[in-house]
């Protein structure tokens, strides 16, 4: 919508990229979106009960805990490794996540000489059976124009640097074939049970942006 | 279209300034999750698909939809959509109030009804009923395309010469399906050097991207 109102221009006037959602939402987009639920409630053409549902769906059911699930499997088992790069639609069903924008999943690893990187340059397509609703760096313009131009940069502002022999393959969502990035196992972690693993699968990893916790870092926070 | 939406490549929109991920919530705002939810349970009624969707908010004017925030976008994509089909009139979201009766005979889930839709998702895969005309190794190049509709070519590969790596069988074909057809072309991942897109290979990076057959072409 374009506005035209003061109130909402507060946000746009500064000379570098900015995250309009921080920013106070002007009382009038709140009410017409207030409007707009009562008119579709009013008219039969929501159940408010449903509405309900999505969102505690995606607040507090789907999200990056079921992609941590399955890449710390992978990690210490082989066998689900092969299914899951073979076929992750198939193989994460088995777990239990199937449904709305993952009806076709990828797994890529990342490895010494590939790193993988997930974007979607025309809107936000992301995996939400696995890593629920996308962060809103993921859809903000800055990144979707500059993570196939110039991924490095893009990987060196989340503080990732690696090798320059290391190949960076960038993922472009464009279709609803949806990608999850399978970081690397971290050094010293070999011996960790399958749980403890779980903490150091970031979400940020598993879009490629970042690598998995390291295991100082991990008990640093003291979260392991 | 070449849209506000098509941003691969583009620059001066400065950095990324992401929110420390364990900062970050689900929704910023209470009308975020008002307006994701009825995204979804009013694309549940079956009325328009997903490619529909998309298109009702590439269609706005590009510095609209660069100046709105993410959800506010998809505040107007429904506003259209809803508007566009039938299901609300222009002057009862001017006045917010019912001036006609609500359609009687579409199905509105439930709670249950909703999240088994959820679950269930919409898979795009669908039977083909001929050959693939390119192989992985070939050698293409992405067509351009100067489509006023709905079209999943980003602007920043049409021109380019890429490699089929693999061919993902037949998929629901986005340009077709944002007006209404439901029919499918092969899709295909494409890679494509950055020297290729950007003309430099400096940075050992290559992008992989999904295309459907009609976006490409044999290299001679």
């Amino acid at each position: 919508m374009a506005h035209s109102n003061d109130e909402n221009m507060h946000s746009h006037d500064g000379d570098h990229g900015h995250s309009h959602d921080h920013t106070e939402p002007p009382p009038e987009l709140e009410l017409k979106v207030k409007a707009l639920e009562s008119l579709l409630v009013e008219k039969g053409l929501v159940n408010p009960d449903a509405l309900n549902a999505i969102i505690d769906n995606y607040e507090h059911k789907v999200g990056p805990q079921n992609g941590a699930i399955v890449v710390a499997k992978a990690w210490v088992d082989a066998s689900f490794k092969e299914a899951l790069l073979a076929d992750a639609t198939a193989a994460v069903s088995e777990l239990g996540y199937f449904g709305r924008q993952g009806e076709h999943l990828r797994v890529v690893e990342n490895t010494d000489e590939t790193h993988n990187l997930v974007v979607c340059t025309l809107c936000s397509c992301y995996p939400w059976t696995v890593l629920g609703l996308p962060p809103t760096w993921y859809k903000s313009a800055p990144y979707r124009a500059r993570a196939v131009s110039e991924p490095r940069q893009v990987l060196a502002e989340f503080g990732t640097s690696l090798p320059g022999s290391t190949k960076v393959r960038v993922w472009d969502s464009t279709s609803e074939m949806r990608y999850l990035v399978m970081p690397q196992q971290p050094a010293g972690t070999q011996h960790w049970s399958e749980e403890r693993l779980r903490c150091l699968v970031t979400r940020n990893s598993m879009i490629g942006v970042e690598l998995a916790k390291s295991a100082d870092a991990a008990s640093e926070q003291d979260q392991c | 279209m070449k849209g506000g939406h098509d941003l691969g490549g583009r620059q001066g929109l400065g950095p990324i300034s992401p929110v420390p991920e364990a900062e970050e919530p689900v929704f910023h705002t209470d009308w975020e999750r008002r307006v994701f939810a009825m995204t979804l349970a009013t694309g549940m009624l079956g009325q328009w698909n997903i490619d529909e969707s998309r298109f009702a908010r590439e269609s706005q004017h590009p510095a609209d939809y660069l100046r709105n925030s993410y959800y506010e976008n998809w505040l107007v994509g429904i506003q259209n959509l809803l508007v566009k089909k039938g299901l609300l009139t222009e002057g009862e979201l001017a006045a917010a109030c019912m001036i006609t009766d609500g359609a009687e005979e579409l199905r509105v889930p439930n709670s249950e009804e909703a999240i088994k839709i959820l679950g269930t998702g919409g898979p795009t895969l669908m039977p083909s009923d001929g050959e693939p005309e390119f192989s992985v190794g070939d050698a293409v190049r992405a067509k351009k395309i100067h489509t006023k509709g709905h079209s999943r070519l980003p602007t920043y590969v049409q021109g380019s010469v890429g490699e089929i790596e693999e061919n993902y069988g037949c998929h629901v074909y986005p340009d077709k399906n944002s007006a209404g057809e439901r029919s499918g072309e092969f899709l295909y991942r494409v890679r494509f050097s950055s020297a290729s897109l950007w003309g430099s290979s400096e940075d050992n990076s290559e992008v992989l991207i999904d295309l459907w057959q009609p976006y490409l072409e044999n290299v001679e």
